[in-house]
């Protein structure tokens, strides 16, 4: 290890704490408070991951996060901004995309082939030289050099949070514009949360060549003021309403705000030159960061090309830490305050005017920085530095306002962006906003801070601006015309030149979305960030078109990569229970999910059991939960007229204390639900409707409503009633057995009833309704009660064999009685006249909801029917749901329901056929899942008691 | 290395390969001025030019070229839909894809990688096993398949044993895959613009202009054109486009989302996809994990991403994939889908006579682009709509002759 810079240099580290890890298998050292960057840094190991393409070595460029070059694999963990992320001890740190690690990767081989490679490359060729050949053999070469980082598809999930935060003003960036902003808003009043990505207060104050007792007084004064800090905190986008997501580690805040401010800063743009992109080129922050945070001797030699004052303060920071410095150039287009200029000619310094960068060098295998070749009125020079910082301008941090809708402008003279058209609730601070002086930028905080705070409706007076003390030293740089030997980098997460820009235009892709899509340019990890300006510079010169007219793709949250497992958050299992279900799975029962539903199958280790259970129905007496139906109360005056438009059957006139059946249509004529209504009083009705449905059919109802303008009021009661379905020949004697005020007699409460009361002291509505074409009653009770009433009926039925049944056996009670299950026996299409349900729709209403359609498809002739179909269950033994039915051939339809009938002895079903087959004894042709034609025999009615008899009972 | 490569890299300068010629002026008149210059509009374009010997033909698209929905879909073709009429024209589809790139000179880096997609409940089984009858009956490469071999070509999916979501089985369709939706757009134009099919970007039409039951005229923010034929493939614009020509079309816009993550080292070879989580996974050739979804359950016609819908995607994502959870997102978009009542498109004639209809695509236009290139030249070249697409004309709605795909294309796309 390397020997780091004596204090004060190094803020951030604890030299006390050293801490061992290794990259690459090799061992490091580095110490508390390190970046897995800044302490292979400090032990002068500045490879830390080789190109997408060319394979050729990278090391840190911002320090802060913002580009790919840092890119490493940690553990299991892929794609870690080695920048960012703390150093703890133990560390597995390793390259990624490598052979060999990141210091000897073998693929380097690949710089060399670069001429062959040109932009688009692979759509020319990889496609020959037979038809197959992409497929057979391109593909999956060209597939296996995909990727950086490897996924551990046996890593163990990990802990993510997710918390809402409501507050009066959001302000992104803490640095000395954010600081204020946050600190005026508050004191004025709001409710102000302020995030950084930085583990600290102070931006730009914590590494830049500022008074140490800025950033204490502009601290102390934020602490006062009662602001919500969140650090390590990076805002990754703007989304409509000033929904703001923040990233903090392990948790996701979900940040609501009635105001914005952005202090996001800037984002320093490379220098365009030959082999810009290797180890030891820097942005000047990223070299104040390495000295001021951790201490890091960043070089034996170094060159400074100063476009703005930061660069030339970058120099006196690297004089005054004890760096040589070979030269600081200064480009022809800058301007550079006269005090800054003179301080480093005090240092010694020398400055060469009218310098511009042509070309670096590297050592062997371009692992560092060995040379800058320079070039000034004078002639070329190269000056020799194995650290050169580049500050050539930046661009604003205009991601989250143009994510809100602002506009990108874009200044000639000063080549910079400007932001315009900023939301109402947005406001700007500091650098974004192109003020550069600190005075100004605290200043243009505190006016965004009041500003904020006045639309929220609270006092405060906003200071005047002050005069930006660095107005006009801020510009970037000309991109020079492609090198002859390349490898002077546009977009280093893609490995794309300058000439691979010009020649995207050339080729015909003018358009800037064009040019990105065919060279890829920007859409790397750092999704333009550095790239964005130059190809906009490159693409209008060579379009004839101004920069502003070109502008940059759309930009589009989020800001910078995020995990997935943050954005899905706690992955809880969503999953609705009846009363009983505890009940259910003590006694044995095989649980199945019906939607967002569990609900018993049958009741037994195996399905033989599902036989005994439609006994036990057929026979004596059973009990299913059918908690899961959708209940809607629908009350009102205008309650049945209601009705009356949303289902098929006439309602308004049904008398009170009866049950009526509800099909449900949409404009289509096709059936879309159905249920009963019970009409509990004049302007009562309780309404069931499907499990799955019941959500869908009461937003209809309430969009419906508003419309209509109804006098009725509807509310889902799913959750609020359990129900149960007692039935059986003997349901009446277990009912009969328990303490009720209803009079439970045949005569006394006949089929298609309601009543209201209680049974073994439960609040009930009873329905003498059910599925399984036996004597049925189904009991809905409040959801407290559920589970008391079933024991009542178990104990009160015990004497007559009462059992429970589950969700198997009553699909094939249904299905003797050939009644249809919405949702399976039915698709969008099928109209009641296809499924034989003529008689459930009213001919003397006006209108429902779907009869206009329903008439004109009746006009247009039946396209299919809905059949009833026997055989044997010997040869129906490889059909199954969905098997076609065929006809001359060709498909004619399709079998919706089947099961073994235990009680008849046959395998029956339902199926969509030719409507000329629907006529008793027709044979019909299924293909069975073996692929075998089986014939079957349409059957007219019911399996079961065709003339309905029982349930009437 | 390929020898076109070889070559180029020894040859001391860029020749340009000009893919697409600089948008010229507009003339007066063109025989064909095909409205959209996304992948339906340029492979008309393409199959008119190359097969037909039409070549006074006007692509007109608003902005850039292909970056409407043929930019912004997800890239997955596949025939393993529900009704007749759609497996026998997406089968043509995927076989045009299979030849795509040599008949082009364009690599769109097909990728025929099956799609797998998963079952959770009884209903999409059933739902499974009547396409797969109904595929196979039509010689499509499907089959339902049972936990074990969904495991097997699947090896790292989370099957959810006893679970809310346990997969019950599979719909695997080997035909399936992807391309590069770019390229295919791009080798369309490269081709039709090299037999004299004018491309115009930045070409907004303003209104259209008929006598009786014709087309006369297409006004443009760049001037006013004569056409003898107009076919209309404006994507998520086609019902304000057939209101300017006069009829309404049964068209509702919604928003659609997608996101990638960065790029990984393949881990996913299939297309994966779950009805009923409403995800779908695929690795792009770069290595990206694709993860998009059903369209947002509200009409809008907007290109905004919303986070809600990225926060469901992941933890669909991270329900069939746990182990993807520390892998990052890099960009989520959006596009404008024109969804009809039946999921199928709308294609053929329409009210006026001279007036083609390539619309209605929702989330399925990018897989049928070739084949919908192929027949409505054949529709525009010979002024009769042939069988292959006839059972997706517009009159379907007033017939009650609807193909209903929404099962087939729920987050299937």
């Amino acid at each position: 290890m390397t020997e780091r810079l004596n204090a004060p240099w190094g803020s951030r580290i604890d030299r006390s704490r050293r801490l061992d890890f290794s990259f690459d298998g090799k061992p490091a050292q580095g110490f508390a408070g390190d970046t897995v960057a800044s302490a292979l840094l400090g032990s002068d190991r500045w490879v830390l991951s080789r190109s997408f393409k060319y394979h050729r070595p990278r090391g840190p460029l911002t320090m802060a996060g913002q580009d790919s070059n840092t890119l490493v694999q940690i553990g299991a963990e892929p794609n870690v901004l080695a920048d960012r992320h703390p150093l703890a001890a133990g560390l597995a740190v390793s390259a990624q995309n490598t052979t060999h690690g990141a210091d000897r990767d073998l693929n380097s081989a690949l710089d060399r082939f670069g001429r062959f490679m040109p932009v688009g490359f692979y759509y020319r060729t990889f496609f020959g030289p037979r038809k197959s050949s992409w497929l057979r053999y391109w593909e999956p070469l060209i597939r296996k050099s995909a990727g950086l980082g490897r996924i551990d598809t046996a890593l163990p999930p990990a802990h993510y949070r997710k918390q809402n935060l409501h507050c009066d003003v959001l302000v992104v960036g803490a640095g000395p514009a954010g600081m204020a902003a946050a600190r005026t808003a508050a004191l004025a009043g709001a409710e102000v949360v302020l995030v950084d990505s930085e583990p600290e207060t102070g931006g730009a104050l914590t590494y830049g060549r500022y008074a140490d007792s800025l950033l204490r007084e502009q601290r102390e004064a934020l602490e006062s003021a009662g602001v919500r800090i969140l650090l390590g905190a990076t805002c990754n986008g703007w989304f409509a309403d000033n929904f703001l997501p923040v990233l903090q580690g392990d948790l996701l805040w979900r940040i609501r705000a009635a105001q914005v401010v952005i202090a996001a800063g800037t984002q320093e743009q490379p220098l365009v030159f030959r082999n810009n992109d290797l180890p030891g080129i820097v942005t000047a922050s990223a070299v104040q960061r390495m000295l001021r945070h951790y201490g890091v001797r960043p070089a034996s030699r170094s060159v400074v090309f100063a476009g703005t004052p930061h660069g030339a303060m970058a120099a006196l920071d690297l004089a005054e830490a004890g760096v040589p410095v070979a030269a600081v150039l200064v480009p022809a287009e800058a301007r550079l305050p006269e005090a800054l200029l003179s301080e480093l000619r005090a240092e010694g310094l020398r400055i060469v005017e009218a310098a511009s960068v042509v070309g670096a060098q590297g050592t062997r295998g371009n692992r560092r920085l060995k040379s800058l070749r320079i070039e000034t009125p004078a002639g070329q020079e190269s000056l020799h530095c194995d650290l050169a910082v580049i500050d050539a301008g930046s661009t604003p941090g205009y991601q989250l306002p143009l994510h809100a809708g602002a506009k990108l402008g874009f200044d000639e003279v000063s080549q910079t962006y400007s932001l315009t058209n900023l939301p109402a609730s947005m406001r700007l601070a500091g650098s974004v906003a192109g003020i550069h002086g600190i005075d100004s930028v605290i200043r243009s905080g505190e006016i965004a801070g009041s500003n904020a705070a006045r639309a929220l409706g609270l006092a405060a007076d906003a200071p005047p601006a002050l005069p930006d003390a660095d107005a006009g030293f801020h510009r970037t740089y000309p991109v020079p015309p492609a090198h002859n030997q390349g490898r002077d980098f546009i977009d280093f997460d893609e490995d794309l030149q300058v000439k691979d820009i010009v020649n995207a235009v050339a080729d015909g892709y003018a358009e800037l979305e064009l040019v990105k899509r065919y060279s890829t340019v920007g859409m790397g990890p750092s999704q333009g960030r550095h790239s964005a300006l130059a190809t906009a510079k490159i693409v209008a010169e060579a379009t004839g078109r101004s920069v502003a007219q070109i502008g940059i793709t759309t930009s589009r949250p989020p800001f910078g990569p995020e995990k997935l497992g943050l954005l899905a958050g706690p992955q809880h299992n969503h999953a609705r229970l009846t009363p009983m279900d505890g009940w259910h799975r003590d006694a044995g029962a095989k649980m199945i999910p019906a939607g967002i539903w569990w609900r018993p199958l049958y009741y037994g280790a195996s399905a033989e059991v599902v036989a005994d259970e439609i006994r036990t129905v057929r026979d004596g007496v059973g009990m299913l939960d059918v908690s899961t139906l959708g209940k809607l109360a629908v009350r009102g005056p205008d309650a049945g007229a209601f009705l009356d438009r949303i289902y098929t059957m006439a309602h308004e006139k049904q008398p009170v204390g009866r049950v009526r059946y509800c099909l449900m249509l949409n404009e289509m004529g096709s059936v879309i639900d159905d249920g009963v209504a019970y009409r509990i009083g004049p302007e009562e009705f309780y309404v069931t409707a499907t499990t799955g449905a019941v959500d869908r059919v009461f937003a209809e109802m309430s969009l419906l409503n508003a419309q209509w303008r109804m006098k009725v009021d509807i509310q889902n009661i799913t959750a609020a009633f359990a129900a149960i379905n007692v039935t059986g020949p003997k349901a009446r004697q277990v009912l009969q057995a328990l303490e009720s005020d209803i009079d439970l007699t045949a005569d006394g409460f006949p089929y298609l009833e309601g009543r209201t009361g209680h049974l073994a002291g439960c609040p009930v509505r009873i329905m003498r309704i059910g599925f399984t074409g036996e004597l049925s009653y189904e009991l809905h009770t409040p959801r407290s009660y559920a589970l008391t009433l079933w024991n009542a009926l178990l104990e009160a039925g015990a004497p007559q064999g009462l059992k429970p049944y589950g969700l198997e056996a009553s699909r094939i009670l249904r299905l003797e009685k050939g009644h249809i299950i919405i949702g399976q026996d039915t698709d969008a299409l099928s109209s009641p006249d296809e499924l034989g349900m003529e008689w459930a729709l009213s001919k003397k209403k006006p209108y429902y909801i779907g009869k206009p359609a329903v008439e004109k498809r009746r006009g247009l002739g039946l396209q299919r029917a809905l059949i009833r179909f026997e055989l044997s269950p010997e040869d129906g033994a490889k059909l199954g749901e969905s098997c076609l039915v065929l006809r001359g051939g060709e498909p004619a339809g399709f079998v919706t329901s089947i099961g073994v009938s235990p009680g008849l002895g046959r395998m029956i079903g339902l199926a969509y056929a030719h409507p000329e087959d629907n006529r008793p004894g027709a044979r019909i042709t299924l293909r069975d899942r073996a692929g075998t034609n089986v014939e079957a025999t349409v059957v007219a009615h019911a399996f079961y008691d065709p003339e309905n008899k029982r349930q009437e009972m | 290395m390929p020898f076109a490569l070889l070559r180029y890299g020894l040859a001391s300068k860029h020749r340009p390969f000009r893919d697409l010629p600089p948008t010229p002026d507009l003339k007066r008149s063109y025989d064909v001025v095909i409205i959209g210059g996304g992948g339906h509009g340029l492979a008309a374009a393409y199959y008119l030019s190359n097969h037909h010997g039409i070549r006074s033909i006007a692509v007109l698209e608003k902005g850039y070229l292909a970056g409407g929905n043929t930019a912004r879909n997800t890239t997955t073709i596949r025939s393993n839909y529900l009704t007749q009429p759609s497996i026998r024209f997406y089968k043509e589809a995927v076989s045009l894809y299979e030849t795509m790139s040599s008949d082009l000179g364009f690599n769109v880096m097909f990728s025929q990688r099956g799609q797998l997609t998963l079952a959770h409940s009884e209903a999409t089984m059933r739902s499974f096993h009547l396409r797969a009858a109904m595929g196979k009956h039509l010689g499509t490469r499907i089959e339902v398949v049972d936990p074990q071999t969904v495991r097997e070509l699947c090896p790292h999916l989370n099957m959810d044993i006893g679970g809310q979501h346990e997969v019950l089985g599979g719909l695997w369709h080997a035909d399936g895959g992807t391309a590069r939706h770019d390229a295919v757009a791009w080798g369309y134009a490269k081709r039709a613009a090299e037999k004299g099919v004018e491309i115009h970007q930045r070409t907004t039409v303003t209104a259209i202009r008929t006598a009786g039951d014709k087309v006369t005229e297409v006004v443009t923010d760049r001037g006013t054109i004569r056409a003898g034929q107009v076919m209309q493939a404006a994507g998520g614009l086609n019902g304000q486009m057939a209101e300017l020509a006069g009829f309404p079309l049964p068209i509702r816009c919604m928003t659609l989302q997608a996101m990638v993550s960065q790029p990984l080292k393949p881990f996913l070879d299939t297309l994966v996809s779950s009805a009923n989580l409403h995800t779908y996974l695929v690795q792009s050739s770069r290595g990206e994990i694709v993860i998009g979804g059903a369209s947002d359950p509200y009409q809008l016609a907007s290109t905004r991403s919303t986070f809600d819908q990225k926060e469901h995607l992941a933890e669909g994502a991270l329900h069939l994939f746990p182990f993807l959870h520390n892998v990052r997102l890099l960009r989520q978009w959006a596009g404008i889908v024109d969804t009809t009542p039946d999921y199928s498109p709308i294609m053929g004639a329409s009210p006026l006579q001279n007036y083609w209809l390539d619309a209605g695509w929702g989330t399925y236009g990018f897989k049928a682009t070739p084949v919908s290139g192929k027949y409505m030249a054949q529709t525009i070249a010979t002024g009769r709509v042939p069988d292959m697409i006839a059972p997706f004309a517009l009159d379907r709605f007033d017939r009650f002759a609807l193909l209903n795909e929404m099962g087939a294309t729920a987050a299937s796309h």
